[in-house]
Order: C-alpha cells, then structure tokens, then sequence
C-alpha cells in the first residue's frame, strides 16, 4: 500500500456527521411576509409593542443600512443573500384561537426544548442550576429563575420585556457598544431586531447561578437577528452562557445578531458560547450563516471579560469577539475553539482595542479544520497611544486533518505606545504521527485516537468553559470529528 | 487616480521619446504595462497590502524624469568610498538610472557565456538572453509598481550566468542618485541563474545630492535548479528619498537564496518581495532589517508562495524604531493544495524606542495541506529590562548597554550573511547607525 492511499484511509472525508439537533418542531408561527422595507422595520417594532424611540432607534439604523454594501474581505466565499428573501419576525407563540395567559407555554414548544435539553421548568432544574431565557425565532419563549435572581436585584429578561420595563437602561446602554454605524450586519440587526435577553448585575452583586440563553430557529424562510445586553455594574460579577442550534434544511438561514457587554469598575463577566447552528450536509448543502457582532466595553478600572467560544456548526462562521479596555487596569481574555468539516467555512478570531493604563489581553485559538473546510484566524491587537504598560500575548494554532481543507492566520498588530508589550505565535500541523502511534501501540484505535489529540489540543480553551457546557463542548468535538478516520 | 492619470499622458505624449532611449525587448510590454496601469491605477492606502504607505502620494509632485537620456554628470568616485573593506567586488553603478561600469569591471575577465552589463545595451545585441525573462515574473495586473516600472524603465542591470558556472567574485552594483532637481528614476534589474550555478549580489542604494528622490526598482531572479544566490540590497540614503521596490523570485529545484534588505538610512521606503516555488527541494531565506529615526518609514511586505512539495522558506525581520517613525511588517506564506512537507518560519520582531514611533505588522499564513509544518511569530516591545540592569549592575553605562543590546538584537539578522566582511562592514555602520554617527554612509556629504 503506497503511503497516499494509506493516507487516504487514514484520514476519509466525513460521510454521515450526526447532527441531532435537526428536527423541526410543528409550531403555529406566525410569520411576516419576506422583503425588508421601512414598513417590515415599523411592523415588527409594532408587533413587539415598543416605544416611539424604539422605532426611531431602528429606522435610523434602517436608513443607514441601506447606504451600505456587503462587505468582501473575509477569507470567505459567501453566495449572494438575497435580503428581501428572508421574513425578519417569526413568532412562535402565538395562540391560534383567543389569547390566553402570557405565561402558558405551547406543550410543542416545551418538548423541543426539552428534547435540547434545556428544561424550561425550575424544578426540573438541578439545585444551584442554570437560568435559561429560551428564544426561539424572533420571540422569547420563557425565562426561568426570574423570581430568584430578582431577590438579588439581578435583572434577566427578554430584550422585548426590557424595553418596556428598564426603558433607562436600554436608552442608556443599547448601542452604546456596537453602534448601528458600526457594520453592515450591525446596521441590519439594529433596524429588525427581535429577542435576545439583557442582563442587569448590580453594584456589589454576585450573580448566584450560571444566565443562558439558548436560541433556537426554527421556522423556514426566517433568520435570527436577537441582540443581547449585559451590563455589570461596579463590583459585580456574572457568567452568562449562550447556545444554538437550528433544524436540518437544504436552505442557508441568516443569523446575525449583536451581543454588547458593558463592564464597569471591578467587575467580571465569562462569556461563553457553544456555537452549534446547522452546519450543512456532507455536500455543504443547507447550513446556518452566523455573522455575529460581539464586543465587550471594559469601561470601569479593573473590569474582566472573558470571551470563551467553541464553534463546531454553521456553513458560515464570520465574528470576531472583542473587547474594548477602556478602564485602566482592565482586562480581556479570549478562548477559541473553532472546528471546521465538509465544506463549513470559518473566518473568525478577536479584536483587542488597548485604550487604557496597564491593560492586558491573552488571546489563545485554536482552529481544526477537517474535509473540505476552510478554517481562518483573523485578530487584532491594537494598542492607543496612551496604553501605557498595554500586554498582550496570543496563541493560535491550527490543526489540519485531511489535505483537502484550509487553515489560515491573520493576525494584525497595530502598536502606537512604545510601553506596550505585544506577541503573537501561530503553528499550523497536522496531528503528529508519533502520538497517534503511541496511541494505537496502546490499543486505541485510529478514530479514538484522533478524539483524544483533539481533546487534549483543545483542553487549554476547554477548560475555560463552566463545567456544563464544557462537557457538552467535548461530545460535540467528537461527533463532529466522527467518521474522520476509517 | 489623479497622480496616475498625469502619468498615463506623461506616457502617451513621450513614448517616442521612451522607445528611443531603450531597446526592443524592453519596449515590447509598455503597451501591456499601460494597460495595466489605467487598470490598477497606483497603489494607494486604500488596497489592503499598501494600507501603511500611501505610495500614489509620493507620485504626487511634479518629478523631473530623464526620458531623453541626457548624461546627467554623477560623480562615481564618491561611491567607491561606499567598498566594503577586504571584499573584493566587481563594481557596477546604476547612475540615476543609467548603467556604467568601473575600470576594473570594465577590465575583468568574465567566465564565458556570462553576461554582466547594461540591459539596455543587452536587449540590443543579445535579445536572445532577454526576451525570455524580461517581465516574465514580475505581476503588472496587482496592486504596486510593476506596471509603471515597466512603461518607464528605459536601462538597467542585466546578470547572466549560464549553468554550471560559479562566480567568484561579488558583483556589487551601486544605484547613485545625483541631480541638480527633483528627480524620479525607474530602474530595472533582471538576474537569470543556470543550472547549478552560484552568485553573490550586493546592491548598494546611495543618494549624492539633497534633492527629493522618488525611485522605482523592480528586480527578477530567475534561479536555475541547484542554483545558489546570495542577494543583499543594502539602503542608505537621506530623508528626502523615496523608495518602492519590488522583488520577483521563482526557484526551481534545489535551488537556494538568501535574500537579505538592510535599510540603515532613509525617507520613506517600501520593499515587496514576491517569491515562488517551481521546484522541489528548494531552500529560500529572506531576512530585513531596518533602522530608522526622525519621520522614516520603512514598509517591508513578503508573499512566500509553496506552489510544490518539499521546500523551505524561512524569513527573519528586525526593526528598532527611534523618535516618530514608523515601521510595517506584512508577510503572508502561501502553501497551496498538495505542496506536502513544505517547512516555513516567519518571525518579525520590533523595538520601539520612543512614545512617537509606530509599529504595524501582519504576519499572515494561508495553508492548504496537512503534512506541513508552518509558524509564524511577531513581537513588539522594549529592551529587556532584566539585561539592562544585569549589565548596569557590572558597570556598563544605561547609553552603552542599550547599545549593546540593540546591536544584538538586530545582529541576528547580520548573522545570516554569509560573506564575512559584509557582516563585519554590517555590524560596524548599524553600530553607527544607532550611536546617531551615521545619518549617511560614510563620505558622503548629503546628509540631511
């Protein structure tokens, strides 16, 4: 056997990648008619019952929208998206015959996500548990645990209920991150969008259990565009988790969402995702494309934030999580693990903006990329010039399964303080002969083998994530390198 | 555009003027070049690989050109100062943008079949060693400064050596810019390597007179398979100079280069170096070094392309940047599908002395094949503050140590010359280059 063709059998392409999260659910939903005009923007801001500000924020992000054009400079090849071909409000809850209580929940709506395994119910909730606000399509389904969170003064709610009942620190906060200026997919969310939930830690508070969110599509012919807000005041600390997942079709849904954290003095915020949208069948038909805009403001002195990501699904994964260390002595830290197969395609990494005194950010990715995938870093690291004591350090490996697929390094280093202190190191391998050898001397065999390397590869960022979600982060590294190997 | 524009109808109304003062083969692209150029325009900050140096501003003012060949008189002897001391060269001047040779080189007995002269005069007698390379590598439909290159250059340098054939001695050729006005010069530089033949090139950029200097180089080595070339392209000019130089490499197999830039002295440069692979098991090392002070730019961009299997690329740049100038670094490495066992290093480490001085660099790596093994490192920082006080605390004075610390950090790079009284000539001017001694080479009196 000639050493190809041993390769060959070594490493195959992916042929059946499972992916249990691609049922549809049948839900009465209401959906808008497709095309995006003024009238959508004042539909759906009608719809969700907001305030005339509301609606101002989002025709001026509207109007500004349309003055711009998709931009091209990924490392991505992204077909046309026809944007008055999508429906920008699908509600899934509600009833069809007579309104009923707010809080009844359709029993379909429930199983799908308790089939997620996400229990909507707080007794089914392990002691100590998680609070989840469920978004499924354009509306908040559920948040658990409000009543809990609300002794401590914490407020965790859906977007919508947060523009009616905390209007002060919506007008004070939204936008105040990422502007609608700020990109062409931040203008488009910015004008349509819909759920997502806002966080409010006050001054001195801990946050006594993990805040998710779980978003989940489902409805055809809709993307997602929910926008979520964190703020932790002076003092506090929060870790808030955030996953996704959407059902098995041959069209390409739009995700494009904003996530703003604000951090003020002292305080700490993990953010934590496990990016599990569709990825498209083995021919890279159907798939999710994820154009997320996520930045942290590290406004007060002190503040953290911490941006851990593992990111096996999507077609079409285009974010850079990023922070701002305005507050001197802030700090940002960002944990990637970004795994790409079939024909998935990944132009993802972070922006660290050094604008304070003694600030410091740790950047660690790791990329894998598997059959005919494309897998890229893209980071910046930027120091202002009054950064004063500004370090950085970042980390991005990449590992190549296969001799089809791609993996790429970006970095930029833009350094205007002579004070500041700035590395950066990239190595692109492929898994090392000698461990997979040891491995299978052992009695492992190839496939388990190839699952352990990637684990142990992406343990340092693994780590990084709440034990919950770190185990699910593992399974999902393993199913989707399963079949890699004959 | 605009700047682009002026030169389009520069072109049009003196093309006659352009043909006359060169030769054939060299006039047969300008028609594609102008094509190119009304295409692409000039590379401006708009383009992502120019995004630090505005290279269509500096074609801005109104620069002389010498299209109709009149001898501009450039005093030789100043650049004989410039020798490197026990390296025993053969001489070469690109006088602005004209070729001469020294009485010694003029004297020499070359090897047969070896041609080292003027292009111009080449493309005249001996198209046949000219045609085949000319324009052949260096990319007039991208971004930067091919397209122009090529309609205006009218001479140039041109090293031919057949296979088989080692050069003993080291061509140097020195570029002098002398003019009683501000002057813009296009020079060509075309290396054509044989099978398994060997070269050392030393290439000196020097200014005579405080005129404003814009010039364009464009070089393109060719290298044989098994070939062996050693490449040094050394800047030492004033603060009123303005460089772009691109750099086309393709290596066949088995081929080796060490292709090393040193900017010690300069205004604003920019160096783009293309190279590829065209053949299995070759070995390129590309390293820069670049010192710089008051408003000095200096732009160093690489493109590494692997098209096969089986080669290594390794690239080391160094930069300490004093007062307000700035510095960018952008080096991409390309390792196309099936290249396999394709080795490559990058590092590009920077000191920034002062508040005022900037940095940018952009590291960049592209790969699709598995069975390679591919990094890239970047720093930017200070002087390590831990050596400092080792060697203060045994009483070395603050101004001594830093010295001594950026001579070593920058002598890494002087370490990869293989020719021992270039590295010592190298180690003495960046020595004097960071006591502030050395605002230009030595007897030469145009420094600003």
């Amino acid at each position: 056997m000639n050493t190809e063709t041993q390769d060959n059998s070594l490493i195959r392409e992916i042929s059946a990648e499972k992916y249990r999260y691609g049922f549809t659910t049948d839900v009465h939903t209401e959906i808008i008619d497709r095309g995006l005009t003024e009238d959508t923007v004042r539909l759906i801001s009608e719809r969700k019952g907001e305030p005339e500000w509301m609606l101002e924020f989002r025709l001026k992000a509207y109007r500004h929208w349309l003055t711009m054009e998709m931009p091209h400079w990924a490392h991505l090849d992204i077909p046309e998206i026809d944007y008055q071909n999508i429906s920008y409000y699908a509600d899934p809850t509600v009833k069809k015959e007579g309104p009923k209580s707010l809080d009844e929940i359709d029993p379909q709506v429930m199983k799908t996500f308790d089939k997620l395994g996400i229990p909507l119910e707080e007794r089914l909730a392990l002691s100590g548990g998680v609070a989840v606000d469920a978004v499924m399509d354009s509306v908040s389904v559920k948040t658990t645990f409000k009543q809990t969170l609300a002794e401590k003064g914490i407020i965790f709610c859906s977007m919508g209920e947060a523009v009616k009942n905390h209007p002060d620190l919506i007008r004070q906060y939204l936008g105040s991150v990422v502007n609608y200026r700020d990109n062409f997919f931040a203008a488009l969310n910015s004008a349509v969008f819909s759920d997502g939930s806002f966080v409010y830690i006050p001054k001195g508070v801990r946050c006594p259990m993990e805040l998710s969110t779980y978003f989940r599509i489902n409805a055809a012919g809709t993307g997602q565009f929910e926008r979520t807000l964190i703020v932790a005041d002076d003092d506090s600390y929060v870790s808030y988790l955030e996953g996704c997942t959407a059902p098995m079709r041959d069209e390409n849904q739009l995700h494009a969402a904003i996530v703003e954290i604000v951090v003020l003095d002292r305080a700490e915020v993990k953010y934590s995702t496990v990016q599990n949208w569709y990825p498209g069948d083995e021919n890279g038909k159907g798939g999710v494309y994820n154009f997320v805009t996520k930045r942290g403001l590290l406004k007060g002195v002190d503040s953290k934030l911490s941006w851990t990501q593992v990111e096996t699904g999507s077609a079409i994964t285009w974010k850079y999580p990023s922070c701002v260390l305005q507050g001197d002595g802030s700090q940002g830290e960002f944990y990637s693990v970004a795994l790409t197969n079939n024909w998935q395609q990944a132009d993802t990494g972070t922006k660290m903006i050094h604008l304070g005194r003694n600030t410091k950010s740790t950047v660690i990715s790791k990329g894998i990329s598997a059959g005919h995938s494309q897998n890229s870093y893209r980071g910046l690291i930027k120091v202002g010039e009054h950064a004063d004591g500004a370090r950085n350090y970042s980390q991005c490996d990449s590992l190549l399964l296969g001799s089809d697929c791609g993996a790429h390094t970006f970095p930029y280093m833009d350094v205007k303080n002579e004070t500041a202190i700035v590395e950066h190191e990239a190595t692109t391998s492929k898994i090392s002969e000698d461990q997979l050898f040891y491995c299978n001397q052992r009695g492992i065999p190839m496939e388990q083998a190839i699952g352990l390397i990637v684990n142990g590869y992406a343990k340092e960022v693994l780590n990084k994530l709440p034990m919950e979600f770190a185990v699910e982060a593992q399974r999902l590294l393993s199913v989707s390198l399963e079949n890699t190997v004959g | 555009m605009s700047a682009g524009k002026n030169y389009i109808d520069i072109f049009s109304g003196n093309r006659d003027l352009i043909d006359k003062g060169s030769a054939g083969a060299m006039n047969a692209l300008r028609d594609k070049a102008l094509d190119c150029l009304v295409r692409n325009g000039l590379p401006h900050k708009g383009l992502e690989e120019y995004l630090h140096t505005d290279v269509e501003e500096w074609f801005e003012p109104d620069w002389g050109m010498n299209l109709s060949r009149i001898d501009m008189h450039v005093d030789q002897a100043q650049a004989f100062k410039c020798n490197v001391p026990n390296l025993s060269t053969q001489l070469y001047f690109l006088a602005n943008d004209e070729f001469a040779a020294s009485d010694t080189a003029q004297k020499a007995q070359l090897p047969d079949g070896v041609y080292v002269g003027s292009l111009r005069q080449a493309a005249r007698i001996n198209p046949g060693i000219v045609e085949p390379y000319y324009g052949k590598l260096a990319d007039m439909d991208r971004p930067g400064i091919a397209a122009f290159n090529t309609m205006f250059a009218q001479d140039g340098m041109l090293v031919y050596i057949p296979d088989g054939v080692v050069m003993e001695k080291t061509l140097q050729l020195v570029t002098l810019l002398q003019s009683p006005v501000d002057l813009l010069t296009n020079r060509r530089i075309l290396i054509v390597l044989g099978r398994n033949s060997q070269l050392k090139f030393l290439l000196c950029d020097h200014t005579l007179t405080t005129n404003n200097f814009l010039s364009t180089q464009v070089v393109e080595i060719f290298a044989g398979q098994g070939s062996n070339l050693e490449f040094y392209d050394l800047e030492e000019t004033h603060n009123a100079n303005r460089r772009v130089s691109e750099l086309y490499i393709s290596q066949e197999a088995d081929s080796h280069i060490e292709a090393d830039y040193v900017t010690l002295h300069n205004g604003q440069t920019r160096n783009t170096v293309f190279s590829t692979f065209a053949g299995r098991g070759a070995f390129l090392s590309l390293n820069g070094i670049a010192i710089t002070d008051r408003e000095q730019h200096v732009d160093n961009m690489t493109f590494v392309d692997h098209r096969v299997s089986d080669c290594t690329s390794t690239e080391l740049f160094k930069y300490v940047l004093d007062e307000q100038s700035t510095g960018a670094f952008a080096g991409k490495v390309l390792v196309r599908h099936g290249a396999q066992h394709t080795e490559s290093q990058q590092t590009n480490r920077n000191i920034c002395l002062t508040r005022q001085a900037r940095m940018f660099t952009q590291p960049q790596l592209e790969i699709y094949a598995d069975d390679v093994k591919c990094s890239h490192g970047a720093t930017v920082g200070q002087l390590d503050e831990n050596a400092m006080f080792y060697m203060r605390q045994r009483g070395i004075p603050e101004a001594e140590a830093r010295m001594m610390l950026m001579q070593a950090f920058v002598g890494e790079v002087i370490g990869h010359v293989s020719l021992e009284p270039l590295r010592d000539r190298l180690n003495r001017l960046v020595e004097k280059r960071l006591r502030g001694e050395l605002s230009k080479c030595e007897g030469c009196r145009a420094c600003r």
